[in-house]
């Protein structure tokens, strides 16, 4: 299922234009990280994806529907989106009933919803807290709960806002991992972030936005080595890309691995 | 001598209702003038360590205590919370619980610790200005606080409690939701208030790259207990901080396969990008 974003502009009022203009294409299977100043149209534009918010002007499709045409309930039938605050999320009052809540939804049969409930709270390692209230958990915890609801629903395309936030190293990999195999399922990831060294890591494909506009597009071995036009929409390259550049070697490592590699073999 | 601004002796505690020890035996003495910075996986009790540093346990949130508890040279329970207002600041993990929704705008948030400390209404104008001007507030001074974005709320929690001026800052992953130039605007402003004032700053991140840059001391706290404290370079490079969940910065990660591909013994392991290309130069 693909995605076609087309002169896609959203205006909030008529003083704040989030997004102008933009235009992205994003087949079916790609990782692809969002990245950009605070501000910069990237919530906006997931939300766009997700059908939370219609275009003021032009056109979001998925696969074969436009979204402005269908309700936000029957795109989360394709779209599963985790929210930047899990707060805003969740609501149940047991994290298995949180997770449980979208395949219900979407008409699952129970033997299904039970199979892709537990699988998903594995895959962020809240197996054993499923008794629990939400707002039990650390706040770190609640975004790794955020994270499952929207595995649960198996939806071809998911896009994660900041999954990293506040995040230790052990969880980053735990969601790294989740990231690998939804790749490897040939499911669309799309993710908001400003933690460059986990976009460097897990994700192929980088957009940069700046006040609305798509400033770069392209793999992210070339868009994050662009240090000067990354500056001007705030952001640093990953460490890496920084310790290569200050080597005076133009190369680009998304992993320590990959970057000791590269130097044994140069 | 450095003052000791706040002091814990064997100190543990456990939230009411819950079995477990949120923090144990814990000493720690904090000098002025210090900046602090604390790691440690999910759960470790880092924020616990921040609410016993900065009063609000006992004051605030209540549970069995044991062991010593001192805030500039007195007993914690002993000295009231309106005291230790004016005196500690602390800015929680989540901005969007920091925001007091007493007051209708930016400008009126950040007046508000203020106007509670009793501040005069000049000197008032005059902070609130600048901290405005200082966190890139001033454009948005007369929106309300729930129309901001996430990095602006965060600013915000930033904003309310440094206008106060605190002699103890603790700052809860202060920069989660900021893009990286405004993480790293937040860190500089931090570490020059604590280069040019006699501000103490106890920082808790998970950017251990900055935390490399800036702290004097880092404490490692796993499952509630100090495993370790000493300067940036010594401790962050410690391999037990992988299994533990805490990481390493990418620099000593490539440093580390670095040393373990090479026959010849290797310098100490980076933690800050000047080091790494320090290490890494006879490599090119």
């Amino acid at each position: 299922m693909d995605i076609n974003i087309q002169d896609l502009t959203h205006a909030y009022n008529s003083q704040v234009t989030a997004l102008k203009g933009v235009n992205l294409r994003i087949p079916r299977g790609d990782c692809l990280a969002i990245i950009g100043e605070n501000g910069a149209g990237k919530t906006t534009l997931a939300k766009q994806i997700n059908g939370l918010l219609k275009p003021s002007q032009g056109v979001v499709n998925i696969g074969e529907h436009t979204t402005a045409e269908l309700s936000p309930a029957k795109i989360a039938r394709f779209v599963g989106y985790a929210f930047q605050n899990p707060d805003q999320q969740l609501f149940a009052s047991k994290v298995v009933d949180e997770v449980r809540f979208g395949p219900v939804n979407l008409g699952y049969s129970s033997q299904e919803v039970t199979t892709f409930t537990e699988q998903a709270l594995a895959a962020v390692g809240l197996e054993d807290q499923t008794e629990k209230h939400p707002y039990d958990l650390h706040l770190a915890d609640r975004k790794l709960l955020s994270l499952a609801a929207v595995l649960a629903m198996r939806t071809p395309i998911v896009i994660f806002d900041e999954p990293t936030t506040g995040q230790d190293a052990l969880h980053i990999q735990k969601i790294g991992a989740i990231i690998q195999q939804l790749k490897a399922q040939g499911r669309t990831v799309i993710t908001i972030s400003h933690d460059l060294d986990f976009c460097a890591a897990y994700f192929e494909r980088v957009v940069v936005l700046r006040r609305g506009e798509v400033i770069a597009d392209g793999p992210a071995a070339e868009v994050l080595m662009q240090v000067d036009l990354l500056a001007t929409a705030a952001v640093k390259p990953p460490q890496l890309v920084r310790l290569a550049l200050g080597l005076g070697w133009d190369h680009f490592a998304g992993t320590p691995e990959d970057f000791m590699q590269a130097l044994q073999n140069k | 001598m450095t003052k000791t601004i706040a002091h814990l002796t064997d100190f543990s505690f456990s939230y009411a209702g819950s079995g477990t020890k949120a923090i144990q035996e814990i000493n720690l003495a904090i000098k002025e003038g210090e900046l602090i910075g604390v790691i440690g996986p999910s759960g470790a009790g880092k924020s616990t360590l921040g609410y016993a540093l900065s009063g609000f346990i006992p004051h605030f949130f209540t549970g069995d205590l044991s062991g010593n508890q001192q805030l500039f040279g007195q007993e914690t329970s002993q000295t009231p919370l309106s005291e230790l207002a004016g005196r500690t600041g602390m800015v929680v993990q989540n901005p969007f619980n920091q925001i007091s929704g007493a007051r209708y705008t930016v400008r009126e948030e950040v007046a508000f610790g203020l106007e509670n400390l009793g501040t005069d209404r000049k000197l008032m104008d005059k902070r609130v200005n600048e901290t405005l001007e200082r966190f890139k507030l001033a454009s948005l001074r007369d929106r309300s606080p729930y129309e901001l974005s996430g990095g602006q709320q965060q600013r915000l929690a930033l904003a309310s409690i440094l206008a106060m001026e605190p002699d103890l800052l603790i700052l809860d992953e202060p920069t989660s939701q900021l893009d990286p130039a405004g993480a790293e605007e937040v860190f500089e402003s931090v570490h020059t208030l604590t280069e040019t004032s006699s501000t103490t700053v106890v920082l808790i991140s998970h950017k251990l790259e900055w935390l490399a840059e800036v702290a004097d001391r880092i404490l490692v706290l796993v499952a509630g207990r100090i495993r370790g404290q000493g300067p940036p370079r010594e401790i962050l490079t410690q391999p037990d901080l992988e299994p533990w969940g805490i990481g390493s910065t990418q620099y000593t990660r490539a440093a580390r396969l670095a040393s373990s591909a090479a026959d010849t013994s290797q310098p100490a392991l980076p933690v800050t990008l000047d080091q790494a290309v320090g290490f890494f130069k006879p490599w090119i």
